[in-house]
Formats: C-alpha cells, sequence, structure tokens
C-alpha cells in the first residue's frame, strides 16, 4: 500500500485544509521560533516520520512524503494544535533522550516502540487537553491514524476503499466484495 | 462566551417574528419573507460556518471527542432533568444553532400515512388530527421540491403522491442485498426510502460525494439542512439574530395578542422585539418550556394553556434494532444512510401491535477510522485488530409508534436554572403497553430477517427500554377543542390569536414516521394562513 503527497493532500482536504493542490514543506512550519525548549526534537517533521514508521503498519510505504505534507499542513493551519504538537514531541523526545540515551529518530524501531510502550501509550485515552502522555497520543499517535484511516490507502488495508472521513463517492458502497 | 460585533438590537415592529431556526422556523420564515412580509428570526444559538464542518467531521470521528463537542452543545445553556422511567437524553437529539438539529439529523422524509391521522376512528386509540393526509398532501408536494427529496416511487404501502420525487433515488447497496434476499423468503416487500439528501446537484447544493457521517455532520452540505432555508429568508430581506435565545412572549392588555418577545443577548442585555405575529418554533420540548416561562398574572400556567396541555402528551418514536455478525462481508460504512427499509408492517388491522417500519443499515458496527482510534495499539496488529472490529456487521432499526399519554410531559424544573436564570426543562417520558407490544412485533421481525440471512444476532434492544428515536412530539397538540388542545387546525394556539405553533409539539398523535417531513409541511401551511392575516 503505496502512500503519496497527494493522498495527504487529500487527507488535509479532508480535515478542511485547502493546498490549492500544493505540497506544504516543513520550512513552512515551525518558522515562528515556537521550538526553543531544550528537549525539543531538532526537526519535528522528522520526528513525527520516525513515529509514524512505527504506529503505521509495515506494510504501508510512503510514509516520509505523507506524513510531512500532512503534518505540516495542519501545524500550519492551527496555531494551538502547533504548539501542543510541539509540546507532545518534546515530551516523547525528553523520554527517549533520558530513558534510551538517543534522539528518538536515531532509536531503532524496536526502541522506539518501547518509548511508546513505557509511556504507557497504549493505554492513554486520547485526550487534547490531558495529560503529556494522554497528550501524545491524541496528537502524535491519533494524528497519524486518522489521517492514514481517512484515506483510501488506509481504508484498503482492512478491504474498504472508501472510510468514513473521505468523501470517495457514490459507487463503492453498491459494490460488493469481489467487484 | 465572547460577545462579537453583530448588532442584536430589535427591529422596528415587524410582521413576523419566528422563535427558533430548525426547518420548522426556516420554511415558516422563508414563505413569508417570500410573501413580502417583514420577518426576524430569534434564534439561541450560534450561526455556524460552513467551512468548520470537517472540522465538526474529524470531531464526530475521534474518540476524544464527545458527541455534544460537534455542534457545541450541553453546559448550563442545555441543561435539563430527565425524570421519567427512560431516560431522555435531550442534549443528544437537539442542536441548538442556525438550521437546528438538521445540521445533525439523518435525512430520512417520508409522509404520514393516512392512518396516522386518523387513529381514534380507525382503531379507538388516541384522537384524531383536525386535519387529513389530503388537507397536507398539497404542502407534502411543496416541501420535498424546498428540501430536495431523492426517492423512488416504489413503495407500495406509502400514500398516494401527486407527482414524481424531485431528485432520483439512491441505489440500495451491497448490504441491502443479502437483506432482500432474505426477505424475498419471508414475504417482506423491500423498498427505497425517500431523503432529503442530494442525489445529484438540486438547488446549489453538492451532491452526495460518500463523507459517511451524514449523522452528525455532512461537510459536502448534500444533506439537508434548515441553515439553507434560513439563507433562503435571508436573501428574501429576513433578519436572523443569533445567540439570541428568548426568555418569554408577552401579551397585550386584551390578554388576546401577543405584543412583544423578550430575548437575551451575548452581551447580558435582555431586548424587546414587537411583531404582529409570532411563530413559536422551538422544537417539541423548548416550545412549550417557552409557553410555561411566559406565565403572567392572567395565564398563571402559561401562555396558550387554558386548556392544561402545554407540555403534555409528549411522544417520541421509540428506536428498536437488531445486530449481527454475517459470515460473509457485508461492507459497512461506505455511506451514512440506509438506503432500503419496509413499510409493510405500517398499517395494521387490529390496533395493536402498531405501526412500525423497519430500515437495513449502511453503517452497522465501528468503522475503520473509529476501530483504529479506539483499539490503543498500533502497527501491523493494528491491522489485523481493525478488521476484526469491522468487519461481517449487519443490522437493522425500527421506530415505533407510542400513543399519547398525559403523564409523559416536559415541565419546569425549578431546583436548577440555565445560564440566564430560567428553570430548565424537566421531562418525563415512558412508552406504555402499545408501544411495547409494537416494539415486540418489530423486534420479531428483525430478528427474522437477520436469522434468514444467516447471520448471528449479537445484540437487539430491549422492547421495554427502546432508546429515544431523536423525535419529540406531541406537547403543544392540535385539536378542534379548545379544552384539550393547545392549537388549532391552522396551528394557532386557541388562547392567543396572532401565535403559531410550528414544530411536532403539535403532531395529536406521532405515528411512526420521521416526523420532518410532516413538520416542514405544516409550516409552509400555517404561513399561507398567517399571510392571509397579514
Ligand atoms: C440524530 C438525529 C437524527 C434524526 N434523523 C431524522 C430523520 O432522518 N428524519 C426526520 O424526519 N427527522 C430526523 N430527526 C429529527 C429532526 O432533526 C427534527 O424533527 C427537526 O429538526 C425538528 O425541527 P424543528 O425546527 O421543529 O426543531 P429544531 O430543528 O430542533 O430547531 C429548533 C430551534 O429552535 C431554537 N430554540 C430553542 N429554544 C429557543 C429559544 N428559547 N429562543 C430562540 N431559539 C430557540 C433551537 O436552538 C433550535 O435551533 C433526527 C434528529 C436527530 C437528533
Ligand atoms: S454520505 Fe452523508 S455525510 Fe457524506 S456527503 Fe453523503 S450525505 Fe453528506
Amino acid at each position: 500500500m503505496e502512500l503519496s503527497r497527494r493522498d495527504a493532500i487529500a487527507a488535509l482536504a479532508a480535515v478542511g485544509i485547502g493546498t490549492g493542490g500544493v505540497a506544504l514543506y516543513r520550512s513552512d512550519a515551525f518558522g515562528d521560533g515556537s521550538i526553543d525548549s531544550e528537549t525539543s526534537p531538532d526537526d519535528p517533521i522528522d520526528t513525527m516520520i520516525a513515529l509514524a514508521a512505527v504506529v503505521y503498519p509495515s506494510e504501508v510505504s510512503g510514509i516520509d512524503e505523507f506524513v510531512e505534507t500532512y503534518v505540516v499542513g495542519r501545524l500550519e493551519d492551527d496555531e494551538t494544535h502547533e504548539e501542543r504538537t510541539v509540546q507532545a514531541l518534546a515530551h516523547l523526545e525528553g523520554y527517549a533522550s533520558d530513558e534510551f540515551g538517543d534522539s528518538f529518530v536515531d532509536l531503532s524501531p524496536e526502541d522506539r516502540d518501547a518509548v511508546l510502550r513505557e509511556l504507557g501509550v497504549q493505554n492513554a485515552q486520547p485526550n487534547p487537553e490531558g495529560s503529556d502522555v494522554e497528550r501524545i497520543r491524541y496528537y502524535l499517535v491519533n494524528e497519524l491514524l486518522y489521517a492514514l484511516f481517512t484515506s483510501p490507502t488506509g481504508g484498503e488495508l482492512v478491504g474498504h476503499e472508501n472510510p468514513p472521513g473521505h468523501g470517495g463517492g457514490l459507487d463503492s458502497y453498491r459494490r460488493g466484495p469481489d467487484a | 462566551m465572547a460577545t462579537d460585533e453583530v448588532d442584536r438590537s430589535p427591529s422596528e415592529r415587524v410582521d413576523v417574528c419566528v422563535v427558533g431556526a430548525g426547518p420548522a422556523g426556516a420554511l415558516a420564515a422563508y414563505s413569508l419573507a417570500e410573501r413580502g412580509h417583514d420577518v426576524v428570526i430569534l434564534e439561541a444559538g450560534p450561526r455556524f460556518s460552513f467551512e468548520d464542518r470537517l472540522r465538526r467531521m474529524e470531531y464526530s470521528l475521534r474518540p476524544a471527542h464527545d458527541g455534544l463537542e460537534v455542534w457545541e452543545m450541553g453546559g448550563d445553556r442545555d441543561a435539563y432533568a430527565s425524570t421519567g422511567p427512560l431516560d431522555y437524553p435531550l442534549n443528544d437529539v437537539r442542536v441548538k444553532g442556525v438550521g437546528g438539529t438538521t445540521l445533525h439529523w439523518l435525512g430520512y422524509v417520508p409522509r404520514y400515512h393516512e392512518k396516522d391521522f386518523e387513529m381514534d376512528s380507525r382503531y379507538g386509540l388516541g384522537e384524531d388530527w383536525p386535519i387529513s393526509y389530503d388537507d397536507l398532501r398539497p404542502y407534502y408536494a411543496a416541501v420535498e421540491r424546498e428540501l430536495g427529496v431523492a426517492g423512488v416511487e416504489d413503495n407500495p404501502f406509502e400514500p398516494p403522491r401527486e407527482s414524481p420525487f424531485p431528485m432520483d433515488g439512491f441505489s440500495p447497496s451491497h448490504s441491502d442485498s443479502l437483506l432482500v434476499e432474505a426477505c424475498e423468503e419471508l414475504d417482506i416487500t423491500v423498498h427505497s426510502i425517500p431523503q432529503a439528501r442530494n442525489s445529484e446537484r438540486y438547488d446549489d447544493r453538492s451532491p452526495c460525494v460518500g463523507y459517511g457521517t451524514c449523522i452528525p455532520v455532512c461537510p459536502s452540505g448534500a444533506k439537508y439542512s434548515a441553515d439553507v432555508h434560513v439563507a433562503k429568508a435571508e436573501a428574501e430581506g429576513a433578519r436572523v439574530i443569533d445567540r439570541a435565545p428568548v426568555q418569554r412572549l408577552e401579551h397585550d392588555a386584551s390578554t388576546e395578542r401577543l405584543e412583544a418577545v423578550e430575548y437575551a443577548t451575548p452581551d447580558g442585555e435582555t431586548h424587546r422585539q414587537e411583531a404582529r405575529q409570532v411563530v413559536l418554533a422551538c422544537g417539541a420540548i423548548e416550545t412549550p418550556r417557552v409557553l410555561l416561562l411566559s406565565e403572567s398574572d392572567e395565564y398563571p400556567d402559561g401562555l396558550a394553556n387554558s386548556s392544561g396541555a402545554v407540555g403534555r402528551y409528549l411522544m417520541d418514536h421509540p428506536l428498536v434494532m437488531a445486530f449481527g455478525i454475517a459470515s460473509e462481508s457485508t461492507r459497512q460504512h461506505h455511506v451514512g444512510f440506509s438506503t432500503s427499509g419496509t413499510h409493510q408492517f405500517y398499517d395494521h388491522e387490529e390496533p395493536t401491535p402498531g405501526s412500525f417500519h423497519v430500515g437495513f443499515l449502511n453503517y452497522a458496527g465501528p468503522s475503520p477510522v473509529e476501530a483504529a482510534l479506539s483499539s490503543g495499539d498500533w502497527g501491523d496488529s493494528l491491522v489485523s485488530d481493525v478488521s476484526t472490529e469491522v468487519t461481517g456487521h449487519i443490522g437493522t432499526e425500527a421506530l415505533v409508534e407510542q400513543l399519547p399519554r398525559e403523564e409523559n410531559r416536559v415541565t419546569l424544573d425549578t431546583s436548577q436554572t440555565d445560564d440566564h436564570g430560567n428553570p430548565v426543562p424537566e421531562v418525563h417520558w415512558s412508552v406504555g403497553d402499545h408501544a411495547i407490544e409494537t416494539a415486540e412485533a418489530a423486534l420479531e421481525v428483525q430478528h427474522d430477517i437477520l436469522e434468514t440471512m444467516g447471520a448471528r444476532v449479537t445484540w437487539s434492544t430491549d422492547p421495554r427500554r427502546p432508546a429515544s428515536g431523536s423525535h419529540p412530539m406531541g406537547t403543544t397538540r392540535m385539536g378542534a377543542d379548545p379544552e384539550t388542545s393547545v392549537v388549532d387546525a391552522r396551528l394557532r394556539t386557541h388562547d392567543l390569536e396572532n401565535l403559531t405553533i410550528a414544530s411536532s409539539s403539535v403532531f395529536t398523535t406521532g405515528g411512526a414516521m420521521n416526523p420532518t417531513l410532516t413538520i416542514g409541511a405544516l409550516s409552509l401551511m400555517a404561513a399561507e394562513y398567517i399571510d392571509e392575516d397579514l
């Protein structure tokens, strides 16, 4: 299952962000000096991509472009969302360097997975106003999963080419599984 | 809430003040403004921007946000008490804002059947309406054109129509085809469902594009919502004041006419809007509440309440559902609405069991995104978790008729106040034996269908504890006799000659059909009478 920048633009459109079909790049986001905390990752987009490599099923490819375009579009659009995403990333980064001795992006996929599990993200309720871990669940993990599972590529992982959240037209509901 | 720059001061005495900007108020306002009358609409909730609908859709799909957040319901403004044997989840069944509850609704728009207007003469149950299906028929056709109804004339049970539906209907789903086979075996005739949802571009609104989130929000605007007619009313010169909850209605010294409508604004002020005619269209809970809050020395039990019926005879459509797991792929959640069902059991011979109709769900079980976001897991194991969660679901639902019962009612709970210091609505809801027996019959049909298609039934509603069908009705009922009813056959209150009520609160009996097409038809009818008076 190949994700593309085009999928990301469609996913952005589905949350009400029009890019005029043009992909945004990382230099467009975080351009306001909002990242200054000591534990902030050098490049939040790289951290999101590194996270997606763990959170997304391994049969999904094309993650880098998809995540970059989607995340940049989202953060550009909404300041609170940007701030809280950065805070959540800082918390993730802090834990990675304290407990695993390296930046999150430089950890092996197994260790990145372990960071999430040790933080208790699997049992955390997603909550945009919640604790650090609840915000990691909401702004990082569920954010990435929302983008994936409202896209046709993500839907297809589970046999659904037009999942809710995606306006994929009126043919698919009439089709049988073998059509 | 912050104040904004909008001018919410009253207009000089207008022809018509419409209270409430759901479909009932919006259609009446549009119809009157189009005839050249000066109209002000007062709406308790805000104006929501169309562009925000995609964000609202995201809220609706992400488990972190509860259902009330989507349309900003809840809090002190919307406080209420539910005190009956069945919980009445008031804030789940309404939206406050320009467009009203149709922002959140599903959009099925069947007409009521002839029998629904004649329950006493046919069955000795409830009361007859003072109007018949034939009286409403031209207004049904008109409101179908206004809303934009997509339908197929394939329903042998529906009452007579004079013209085709304004739009082609939606084809049945793959999931329907599995249930249709079972119904053929059971001799149940299946047909389409008329929808206030564009199957093609209509009235400059998008065709349905399959977002699959009709409840609670349609980002494309293909699903009709009443902000459409509020905008049309504005284009005809009507003025809309949002975030302006009406506090009370004031009568004049003669006590036979209303003089003004008192409303509050976000800056903490209250204002009086004077009007020659008032249309109260606040839904079946707030409409009686406004009347009860408007008590005066001359009307100590509330306005328009000399019958004592204001707030009484609350009905809903008890909702009973059955879910199962099929051994084959059922392809749910490609659209957010049902495409087939049956009215075969609607026109009954014996009084009980009463009417019900069955719909086949196209959205049973969780959707991929809901399953993925609530799983807790990620990575490869997520795919198998989500696949297991979403596969094979099949479901049916039925709306059931309940009879008017005096003890089911809306009163004022003086122990709690809303954000303006007014007593909150207290809702007392039960369903009664007729509805329970009807619910049992409806569940039997649903079980038969699911079992015949080979599904394993995993859950179904307890017929004694049905859910609300989100259709409150009956609390200012229509009748010829001022001793027992609140409004007459033209929907004017018996007590006040310039007060009209547009709402399912006027329904004398409730039938089991989704009510909004009938609400709209009644609004258009009432507007004609008001036009004659002006
Ligand atoms: C989940 C769901 C699904 C539904 N699906 C269907 C369906 O498929 N088919 C169908 O026919 N019906 C359906 N309905 C019901 C349908 O939405 C209602 O019948 C319809 O909206 C009622 O119209 P109304 O204008 O009378 O009231 P509403 O739409 O509730 O509008 C009333 C308006 O009055 C305003 N108001 C209240 N009090 C005051 C006050 N004091 N001052 C000023 N304004 C006030 C409110 O804020 C609101 O905007 C559904 C409802 C829900 C919740
Ligand atoms: S499926 Fe529902 S939400 Fe989606 S476009 Fe159609 S009507 Fe709107």
